[in-house]
C-alpha cells in the first residue's frame, strides 16, 4: 500500500452500503499482469478510476461486467458474481469504450432494442426516457452511422441507461464529446451518482475526474496507486517534488539564491539551464520571481519538466 | 430459447452489409449451371442427381451457410458490437439459438429453395427435387450451427469453416471410411436420397443414421457454442 492510501479521506463506500466489491483481485493475459491484487469497495456515488492508458482501467470495467474472470481474489455486483451471470444486468449498465454499435440502426431502434433486451413493460417510453436524458431525441432517427463520436457516445449511455440500472459502469465515456456535451453528460451521471446510484466511470484526464467523482481510484501499472476523496489526492499531486528548467541572465548566482530557500531541495547547473527540485510547488513559484528580481537576476524562461499525467502517476505510486 | 429482437438485430446486421449481395451468388451459380446442362443434355440423362446432389447439395448450401453462418455472430464478434447484446439479461443460449435460427432461415432461402428451383428446372416437381430440397433445408441447419459454433469458439472462424468444407467434407470424407459419420454433406445426401430413391446421388449414410447423426450434433453443437458466449472474454486495447 502507498503513502497515499494511508492518508486516503473516507470513500462512498464508508458513507454507503457497498455495491461494488474487489477482493485481491489480480487478472493475467497471459504472462502479463493487467491488474494485481486490487481490494476495493464502491457504495452510491461518482468514483472515477483515474490511471494512463494501459494502467488497468478497462481491465476493471471488463472484471466488473463479467466479460472477464479474475484470475485470483473475487469480484461482487449487490453479492453476486458477474462472471457467467448475465442477469447480473438487470441492474448494471454498461457504456464500453470501443466505438462498436449497431451503426446501421437509428439511436431510437438502437435504445428501444436494448429496452426490449431487458425486457422493460414499456419499452418505447423507456427508449424516449433515455433518449432524453442525454438530449438525444431531435437527431434519434438518423443511423447512428451517421453520428458524431460524440453523439455515438450518448447513444451508448442512452442505451445503457434504458433500464435504470443500479451500478453503471461507463469506459472513457467523454472521448469524443464537445465541451457542452462533456458538460451535460457531468451533470447527467453526478444527478444519478446523488440519487443514490453507483457510478464508476474510467478516464485518463485529470480534469474530468477533478469535475465529477466523490472518490477517486488511481491505478497505474495494474495496482491501485491511490484511493479515497479526490481533494486529499489532489493536495498530495501539487505538493509533490516538482523538477523546474531555469534560464535566467545569471544561471549561478541564481542557483545561490535559491538554494536558500526552503521549498527548494537542491539546483544543479546543466548545459541546459538551472535544474531545480522544488518541495513545494506553490511557494516555489510564488517565491521565484520575487527572489530573483531582489537579486537582479533577470528570467529568462521557467519549464516546468514533470507535469505529465504519468510523472504525477509515478510520484503517487512511489510515495 | 428465441428472442424476436435478437433476430431482428441479426436480420438487419446481416442485410446491412455489402456482403450480403454474396448470399445470392451460388444460387445464381447452381440456376444458370442447371439451365445450361439442360439445354445441353435434356432430360434423358443421370445428370439431374449429380447437379442437385454434388453442385447444390455438397457446394451450394455449404458455400451459402458458409457466409451466412460466419456473418450472424463473427462480425459481431470482430467488431465488438456484440457487446451491446450481452450487456444485457437475455441468456446466452438464447443469443445462439436465434442466430442459429436466422442463419438457418435465410440459407435455406438463399440455398434451399435454389436447389428446388433447380430441381423443377431439371425433371420437374419429382422426387428428386423434393428429396434434395429437404436434404439442403437439413443442411441449412447443421451448418448453420457448425458456423455459429465456430464464430463463438474460434478467432478466424471463416477459415476453419472453408477447412471443414474443402477438407474434410470434399476430401477427408471420401478417402476416409468412418468420417462419412461427420459430414454433414451426407447427412443432406442420406435424407435426400431416402426420400428420392435415386442411386445417382453420391449418398453413403442411410435415412435413419443421418437424422440421428444430424440431430445429436445440432444439440451438440448449440450446446457447445451457449458454453463459449457464456464465456466471451474482452481483452483491453
Amino acid at each position: 500500500m502507498t503513502a497515499v492510501e494511508n492518508v486516503s479521506a473516507p470513500s462512498n463506500a464508508a458513507a454507503g452500503p457497498v455495491v461494488v466489491s474487489f477482493d485481491h483481485v489480480t487478472h493475467w493475459y497471459g504472462n502479463v499482469v493487467a491488474v494485481n491484487d486490487i481490494s476495493l469497495e464502491l457504495g452510491p456515488g461518482v468514483t472515477g478510476l483515474l490511471g494512463p492508458n494501459g494502467a488497468g482501467k478497462s481491465t476493471i470495467l471488463h472484471l466488473l461486467a463479467g466479460f472477464l474472470s479474475p484470475s485470483r481474489g473475487s469480484v461482487t455486483i449487490g453479492g453476486e458474481s458477474p462472471w457467467r451471470n448475465p442477469d447480473i444486468f438487470r441492474t448494471v449498465g454498461l457504456v464500453p469504450e470501443r466505438d462498436s454499435v449497431y451503426a446501421f440502426l437509428t439511436a431510437r431502434e438502437f435504445v428501444t432494442a436494448s429496452a426490449k433486451l431487458h425486457k422493460l413493460p414499456a419499452p418505447k417510453a423507456a427508449a424516449e426516457r433515455a433518449l432524453q436524458l442525454v438530449e438525444m431525441t431531435d437527431a434519434a432517427d438518423r443511423p447512428i452511422q451517421t453520428y458524431s463520436k460524440g453523439m455515438r457516445q450518448r447513444a451508448k449511455v442512452a442505451a445503457a441507461l434504458v433500464h435504470d440500472p443500479q451500478v453503471l459502469l461507463l469506459d472513457e465515456p467523454f472521448n469524443g464529446m464537445d465541451p457542452r456535451q462533456r458538460m451535460h453528460m457531468m451533470d447527467l451521471l453526478r444527478g444519478l451518482g446523488s440519487n443514490g446510484r453507483t457510478i464508476m466511470f474510467s478516464s485518463h484526464i485529470l480534469e474530468e475526474v477533478e469535475k465529477l467523482a466523490d472518490t477517486v481510484q488511481v491505478v497505474v501499472t495494474g495496482r491501485l496507486a491511490a484511493s479515497g476523496d479526490y481533494r486529499t489526492i489532489r493536495r498530495l499531486m501539487t505538493t509533490r517534488p516538482h523538477v523546474f528548467l531555469l534560464r535566467s541572465t545569471d544561471d549561478r548566482a541564481l542557483a545561490k539564491v535559491l538554494i536558500s530557500s526552503p521549498a527548494v531541495q537542491g539546483v544543479s547547473l546543466t548545459k541546459d539551464g538551472l535544474e531545480v527540485h522544488a518541495s513545494d510547488h506553490g511557494t516555489f513559484t510564488r517565491e521565484l520571481a520575487k527572489v530573483s528580481r531582489a537579486a537582479g537576476i533577470g528570467l529568462r524562461e521557467v519549464i516546468p519538466s514533470d507535469e505529465s499525467l504519468e510523472s504525477v502517476f509515478a510520484y503517487l505510486v512511489g510515495a | 430459447m428465441v428472442n424476436s429482437t435478437v433476430v431482428w438485430i441479426t436480420y438487419r446486421a446481416l442485410f446491412g452489409r455489402k456482403r450480403a449481395l454474396l448470399f445470392a451468388l451460388p444460387a445464381l451459380l447452381l440456376i444458370v449451371l442447371t439451365l445450361l446442362v439442360k439445354s445441353a443434355h435434356g432430360t434423358l440423362a443421370d445428370w439431374p442427381a449429380t447437379i442437385l446432389g454434388e453442385v447444390g447439395v455438397g457446394a451450394v448450401v455449404p458455400l451459402t451457410a458458409l457466409l451466412v453462418g460466419t456473418s450472424v455472430l463473427g462480425s459481431e464478434i470482430d467488431d465488438n458490437s456484440v457487446l451491446h447484446l450481452l450487456a444485457t439479461p437475455v441468456q446466452r443460449r438464447t443469443v445462439i439459438v436465434s442466430k442459429v435460427l436466422v442463419s438457418a432461415v435465410v440459407t435455406a432461402l438463399f440455398a434451399a429453395v435454389p436447389v428446388l428451383i433447380a430441381g423443377v428446372i431439371a425433371q420437374g416437381a419429382d422426387s428428386l427435387a423434393i428429396g434434395c430440397f429437404l436434404g439442403a433445408v437439413l443442411g441449412s441447419i447443421a451448418y448453420s450451427c457448425l458456423f455459429v459454433l465456430f464464430s463463438a469458439a474460434l478467432r478466424h472462424p471463416v477459415i476453419y469453416a472453408l477447412a471443414y468444407v474443402a477438407l474434410w467434407e470434399e476430401l477427408i470424407s471420401n478417402l476416409v471410411g468412418g468420417a462419412k459419420y461427420l459430414s454433414i454433406e451426407q447427412w443432406s445426401l442420406g435424407l435426400a436420397h431416402a426420400v428420392s430413391d435415386n442411386s445417382n446421388l453420391n449418398s453413403h449414410l442411410t435415412l435413419l443414421p443421418s437424422l440421428i447423426l444430424a440431430a445429436i450434433a445440432v444439440v451438440l453443437m448449440i450446446g457447445y457454442s451457449t458454453e463459449r458466449l457464456s464465456a466471451f472474454t474482452l481483452r483491453a486495447d
